[in-house]
């Protein structure tokens, strides 16, 4: 049986681990080759790299990250962010990630997830979604919308359709973002997490809100998510990796106990 | 020196770094003199069968590999190259390699847990392997070791003798088979932290020569 992953998250700024509420007022936390290892000792299941770095002139660095993170760590992990074109994908894998994430790109250019799979495998394309509850209408029947620009552009993309094209396209897997919890530790959109896992063949990652391991707990039994991602929680050390899995262990959740 | 073999299959590097990190010395090679002139041969993949048989013969590699079999080299088969060792695969219908007697099918749709819950395919993240026989490779496993899998297909040999691992995704599956020289896991070692790393050290390690 699948253990549940748990997946710290790491939003990295020009080489710098960094930590925003709602993808505003962004602190420095760290480096992200050393934090990346710290959770890989730890116990994390996989590492998620999430590139913010405002102009595309500094792509080399992130690259250069994720070279030192793949000498260091012997788990798999993914880089998101700024992965417009089939070529920035090529790059960030030749440097180790064993997956890409597409977001923007992919509401702009769906074209990228189906060229991604083919040229890569489907295995290593992960569809992120960033989503913010909606009234339910005709066009928007999930009551979820796809938004873009870390969550200043509504897109008119209904949430659930959006997942179900990306799998149908190649995706290999989802992460989904709440964009409402994000960043309030109230806990994960189990709802939202809940209905698109459920409407998927394809692993679902939740992201966004996680508070506590109470909150883990829900996302990982009633959410149905496969995986769920954690970024202040660990990274202000409220909770180790290790304490998140004990205790989802205690409460029969099953996670992988050996590393 | 250990060959990787280079056939356009997935993330070899992160097999090479693991290799490296270990200690030990290795090449990814397509090259066929240096593959066959080589200690032990580690051949990875990702992607489909279809391709990757293909991209294979092409380069000529099918018939070093099984020249490097019969010449009792030491192989170590991950993931997709785990799958294309045995006789045919149902993705793609690719005729494979035929080193170990035997079939790659797809997990069935649907499929269910023993609690009746659907499963997703592929079987994708962290899981267990229990162990039916020992292997010198294997020496080192823990009961509750996991690795990292991500696959839709598996392996299903002729023989049960050559199953020496299963894992259960709504089926038991056999997650590392082998066989004289040669032995396959289906997860990736290089990914799988220190129990796939100690797995990939015993590889480099072994002599090829003291299992049935």
């Amino acid at each position: 049986m699948l253990s549940k992953r748990i997946i710290p998250c790491l939003d990295v700024r020009n080489g710098k681990t960094t930590k925003g509420i709602k993808f505003q007022e962004n602190i420095d936390i760290g480096d992200p080759v050393e934090m990346a290892h710290h959770y890989y000792l730890q116990g994390a299941d996989e590492i998620v790299f999430y590139d913010i770095t405002a102009s595309s002139d500094h792509r080399d660095i992130m690259i250069d990250v994720v070279r030192r993170v793949a000498e260091t760590i012997f788990i798999p992990f993914s880089v998101g962010g700024g992965i417009r074109t089939l070529n920035d994908m090529h790059q960030v894998l030749l440097a180790g990630a064993e997956k890409v994430s597409v977001n923007s790109a992919a509401v702009k250019n769906p074209q990228i997830i189906s060229q991604g799979a083919k040229s890569f495998g489907s295995q290593c394309i992960v569809l992120g979604m960033d989503v913010k509850k909606v009234q339910a209408t005709p066009e928007l029947p999930s009551g979820y919308e796809i938004v873009i620009h870390g969550g200043r552009t509504y897109t008119g993309i209904d949430a659930l359709e959006w997942a179900r094209q990306g799998e149908d396209m190649g995706a290999g897997e989802i992460c989904l973002n709440s964009i409402d919890a994000d960043g309030t530790q109230n806990g994960y959109e189990l709802i939202l997490t809940a209905l698109i896992s459920s409407n998927v063949n394809i692993p679902v990652i939740a992201s966004g809100g996680a508070g506590n391991i109470d909150h883990l707990h829900e996302v990982l039994t009633r959410g149905r998510a496969e995986a769920a991602l954690v970024a202040s929680i660990v990274h202000y050390g409220t909770y180790s990796i290790k304490e998140i899995k004990d205790t989802l262990n205690l409460k029969g959740v099953k996670v992988r106990k050996n590393w | 020196m250990i060959s990787i073999i280079d056939y356009k299959a997935g993330n070899l590097k992160s097999v090479e770094r693991a290799v490296n990190k270990l200690g030990f010395s290795c090449k990814i090679t397509q090259k066929k003199d240096e593959i066959i002139n080589s200690e032990r041969i580690i051949f990875p993949g990702v992607g489909a069968a279809g391709k990757a048989t293909e991209d294979l013969r092409q380069l000529g590699l099918d018939q070093i590999l099984l020249q490097a079999f019969k010449e009792e080299k030491p192989i170590l088969g991950i993931c997709l190259g785990a799958q294309i060792i045995l006789d045919k695969s149902e993705e793609n219908n690719a005729i494979c390699l035929g080193l170990i007697r035997g079939n790659v099918i797809r997990f069935p749709s649907p499929l269910l847990s023993q609690e009746k819950k659907r499963l997703k395919i592929p079987h994708m993240g962290w899981n267990g392997v229990k162990l039916l026989k020992e292997h010198p490779v294997l020496k080192d496993l823990k009961e509750e070791d996991e690795f990292y899998f991500v696959h839709s297909y598996y392996t299903l040999p002729a023989s049960e003798k050559h199953i020496i691992g299963t894992t259960n995704h709504g089926i038991d599956f056999s997650s590392i088979i082998a066989y004289k020289n040669l032995i396959a896991t289906q997860f990736h070692p290089e990914k799988s932290g220190t129990a796939g790393l100690s797995i990939l050290k015993n590889f480099c390690l072994w002599s090829g020569t003291d299992v049935e």
